[in-house]
This record gives C-alpha cells, sequence and structure tokens, in this order.
C-alpha cells in the first residue's frame, strides 16, 4: 500500500516536471518546481515508512525547509534580477522612474 | 484496525489528490489556473498523506517528526502560492480571460 502512495507520488511528481520543461513563462517553471519539491517532501517521507527506516523524516524536513527558501530566493531573482537589493530599494528606484 | 483503515484511505485519497492536482498542472491553459490546481491540491494532499503515514506510526518520535513537516508545509506552501502569483501579476501577466463582448475569445 506504501507502494501504491509512492507510485501516484511519481506520477504526480512526473507531471509536474513536464510542465516545468514545457511551461511558456517563467512563473510556470517555478510553480511547477515548487510542486515538485513539496511531493518530494512527501515521497521521502513514505519512503522512510517503506523502508522502516524512520530517520528519514529529518531529511523529508530539512528538504521541505530548502524548497520554500529556494522557491523565494528563485522569484526574487526572477522580479528583481539580484538577490540583494530591499523592498526599500526597490520603492526608490520606482519613485525615480 | 479501524486505524489501519483511517489511514489507508487518508492514504489513498492523498494520493489521488495528487495526480489530480498533476493532471491540473499539466493541462490547464493559463498560469492563475494552474496555479490555482496546484495550490489547493498540494496543501490538502500533503495533509492527508502525512495524517495517513501519523495514524500507521503511532504515538512515537515519527509523530512528532511529521507533525512538524505538517506544520511546516501548511504555513509555506499557501505562502509560496500567494508569492508566486503576486510577482507575476506585479511583472505584468495578464489572466486569460476567454469571454470579451459575450463571445467566445480562443
Amino acid at each position: 500500500m506504501f507502494i501504491a502512495v509512492s507510485l501516484a507520488i511519481l506520477i504526480t511528481m512526473g507531471l509536474a516536471l513536464a510542465r516545468a520543461l514545457m511551461g511558456p513563462t517563467t512563473y510556470d517553471r517555478i510553480a511547477a518546481v515548487n510542486m515538485f519539491g513539496t511531493k518530494t517532501v512527501l515521497l521521502i517521507a513514505v519512503l522512510a515508512f517503506l523502508s522502516g527506516r524512520t530517520d528519514l523524516l529529518d531529511i523529508a524536513l530539512v528538504y521541505a525547509l530548502i524548497n520554500f527558501m529556494g522557491v523565494v530566493a528563485a522569484l526574487k531573482l526572477v522580479t528583481q534580477g539580484d538577490f540583494h537589493s530591499s523592498v526599500k530599494d526597490r520603492t526608490k528606484k520606482a519613485e525615480t522612474e | 484496525m479501524i486505524i489501519d483503515i483511517l489511514s489507508w484511505i487518508c492514504l489513498f485519497a492523498g494520493g489521488v489528490l495528487g495526480i489530480i492536482g498533476g493532471i491540473g498542472i499539466h493541462r490547464f491553459p493559463d498560469f492563475y489556473s494552474r496555479l490555482h490546481a496546484a495550490g489547493i491540491t498540494d496543501t490538502l494532499s500533503a495533509m492527508l498523506i502525512l495524517l495517513g503515514l501519523g495514524l500507521q506510526a503511532g504515538l512515537s518520535l515519527a509523530t512528532f517528526k511529521l507533525a512538524l513537516i505538517f506544520i511546516f508545509l501548511f504555513f509555506t506552501s499557501p505562502t509560496a502560492s500567494h508569492a508566486l502569483a503576486n510577482a507575476a501579476l506585479h511583472s505584468g501577466l495578464k489572466p486569460r480571460v476567454d469571454m470579451e463582448n459575450g463571445k467566445a475569445k480562443s
């Protein structure tokens, strides 16, 4: 039964990966990668129970943290063009424009 | 026995919801509708699968870790969806509108 659930998660990951490769806009790709990451967390959690080694849940937890950071960082890079500009810089730039 | 059945139901529903979300993100025509499909099913399927696993584990350290993952996904998944939609809207990506003057636009 754990195998069925992990297969379902793998199918979902494949569909999300297809959208990440096809996606017409960058945001489509980021949304698909976000979904892929969430499903990876779930897959690791299910595999931990499938193999009976529940230590793997720590890795799932760390992956959830890194996935969120990665998505937000990628969004910031796409929308602002760099990692270091703050919101204050952006409003100043908008005022001068 | 009843807990076992409940946990299988949760895991099965979570897997099915995940596949539905995958089909949604693959087939919907527009970025915002794709984000809608992905965002909604992501949160619920993650919750159901983690709940099913927690019921399997019983009361132990594994359940606590699952609860941590659950809480974290519960807060970050909608936040990531909101940030994505916000960034796309501010960058000028228009939602696709099919009806114009009462006539369907291709």
